[in-house]
């Protein structure tokens, strides 16, 4: 199982110093928090993708390129990649350009956007969102997949004896998982592709990331690709974390009550009840993760929300140290002891990282699929 | 779905008053009543869920923030989803429903009150008002496609120690007509309403 950190990259004023970060500052912030996960011994870097304020992370591929020249083992991901409004022409190419510098380490989430005037901005229709997903998905994979595609569609203009550039690397595209909230059009077409699914189950109750998990699960097993069990899961998850669980709920409260997304709204003993946030101590933490897999069954990804809110770098910093000191390596330990034989451990990693060796790769023959 | 005569029309009511005791909910315990009545004389019973938006106030607001409903108002809102009837009754506010009372029926699902057969009222501190009925509930159950009764009932205070005038029936006769009017639809085969997805269930 592999576990991890992914962050919307909001720039937000510390509610105890009153102190907004520049973006700069918020950028560097990021640099430090990824490199930082490496160090504690997590597996995955997942950054969002978002094009207003108060966001940075408007160029995944630049930021995830640099963290590949300064990481050695990391998966650099992200979380989400909008298939909606990025040309998927370029999604292809910046991403099998990343393959290369990352020697393999690179996989990615697609996901629609849900704030509206993106789509505009970007030349499309957010009423379209799933049917933009469906189609730009579709055309992605063949231009992954096929050296040559010719193709016609509803939402960017036609391609004639395309070929994307880089060809992925050893030929073997990035693994891609598709995150939904609640749209069951979004689990159905990762079921239908044999994709992963993932839930950032931070904002909703568990039930209700069961319920997605569970369609995804049956449509997986429904399109041929395995036992519902073996479909690969991910889930996020967001903590925060002190030695006394007292400590952790005075720290973190502030920071809650003002958060940008739920802050001025429900108590944080109700939120951390009613959904999966939890605030406490290090066997709190790892009490309540081991408790996902009683709702969504064995999964392969787990990645926390660590660095939100307005909480400083330096609080950010010792959360990873106490994430990678005493919740993660407990959670390996539990997890693959009650992980059945047959179900996958991680989502199917790139063979040049499977290898273990950032040596280059013998000319491999292309993986071809059917469109 | 059509369920047999002999299963309980089950009809929900929504209050949105705010004192206790409310004139609002009293309107709404009236109509219940009736509407009681008169689908007994049609030897139909009745299963009534009171949904009082005053206890739901936090709740509401949370959902508002969160996107997501707590326990509580999930409850209320799958009740009225599920209900065969409405009668939903809000006091006026600043020329309109109460902010409350919207709220709710903003965070319902969108076809939760589709082909639903609604009574609409309201109360007031004065019958200048009573106009809100036809130019705010009325509109906005319209657009949720529910099947509002030709009698929207309107209590003003002077309504309730009031005998009527001229052109103007007493309060219990136009809550009357009202509640007929809804247990003609209740009692009519359900035939001509669509069937409808279990709303709990979100990929049904």
């Amino acid at each position: 199982m592999e576990f991890g950190i992914f962050t919307v990259g909001d720039v937000t004023t510390d509610p105890t110093t009153g102190r907004t970060p520049s973006e700069h500052e918020r950028i560097k912030a990021t640099l430090a928090i990824a490199q930082k996960a490496e160090e504690v011994g997590l597996d995955v870097f997942a950054t969002g993708e978002h094009h207003n304020p108060p966001f940075v992370p408007s160029s995944p591929t630049t930021l995830l390129g640099y963290l590949a020249a300064r990481t050695e083992r990391l998966v650099l991901s992200t979380s989400t990649t909008l298939i909606t409004t990025n040309d998927p022409v370029k999604i292809a190419e910046d991403y099998a350009y990343l393959q290369h510098l990352a020697e393999g380490r690179v996989d990615l989430m697609m996901g629609r956007g849900n704030t509206g005037p993106v789509y505009p901005w970007f030349g499309q229709d957010i009423r379209r969102g799933i049917e933009l997903a469906v189609e730009n998905y579709a055309l992605l994979r063949r231009l992954w997949r096929e050296d040559v595609v010719d193709w016609e569609g509803t939402f960017r203009t036609p391609l004639q004896g395309f070929t994307a550039t880089p060809r992925p690397l050893d030929g073997v595209p990035p693994f891609v998982w598709h995150g939904s909230i609640r749209s069951p059009e979004i689990a159905e077409q990762a079921a239908y592709y044999g994709d992963g699914f993932f839930h950032n189950n931070i904002f909703w109750p568990m039930s209700h990331t069961r319920r997605m998990v569970d369609l995804y699960r049956q449509r997986y097993a429904h399109h041929g690709h395995g036992g519902p069990e073996q479909a690969v899961v991910g889930l996020g998850g967001q903590v925060f974390m002190r030695g006394n669980s007292q400590d952790a709920v005075r720290e973190f409260r502030p920071y809650f009550d003002n958060a940008p997304v739920y802050g001025h709204g429900p108590s944080l003993e109700d939120f951390t009840e009613q959904t999966p946030l939890t605030v406490g101590s290090p066997q709190q933490v790892v009490e309540r993760t081991l408790g996902f897999r009683d709702a969504v069954g064995d999964y392969q990804r787990q990645l926390f929300l660590m660095d939100h809110a307005g909480l400083p770098l330096k609080t950010v910093l010792e959360q990873l140290d106490i994430l990678g000191e005493e919740v993660v390596p407990v959670l390996r330990k539990e997890f693959a002891a009650l992980r059945p034989a047959g179900v996958p451990e991680t989502a199917p990693p790139h063979p040049a990282v499977a290898r273990g060796s950032a040596a280059p790769a013998a000319p491999a023959a292309h993986a071809v699929e059917e469109g | 779905m059509t369920a047999p005569r002999t299963a309980p029309v089950r009809l929900a009511v929504v209050s949105a008053g705010l004192g206790v005791p409310s004139s609002t909910r009293l309107l709404a315990d009236r109509i219940t009543a009736s509407v009681r009545g008169e689908l007994a004389a049609r030897e139909r019973p009745v299963e009534v869920t009171v949904v009082e938006l005053r206890d739901l106030a936090v709740p509401i607001a949370h959902h508002l923030v969160t996107g997501f409903p707590p326990p509580a108002l999930e409850e209320a809102s799958l009740a009225v989803a599920r209900a065969d009837g409405l009668i939903a009754v809000t006091p006026v506010f600043s020329a309109s429903f109460s902010g409350l009372f919207k709220s709710f029926f903003d965070l319902l699902d969108p076809d939760a009150l589709t082909g639903t057969p609604v009574l609409a009222a309201a109360t007031g501190g004065t019958a200048r008002h009573s106009l809100v009925l036809e130019h705010a509930l009325r509109p906005l159950f319209a657009h949720l496609r529910a099947r509002t009764v030709p009698t929207a009932v309107y209590a003003a205070s002077e309504d309730w120690g009031g005998a009527g005038d001229a052109l103007t029936e007493d309060l219990p006769v136009r809550i009357g007509r009202a509640a007929r009017e809804l247990a003609v639809l209740l009692d009519a085969p359900a035939a001509d309403r669509a069937p409808q997805p279990d709303p709990a269930d979100l990929f049904a």
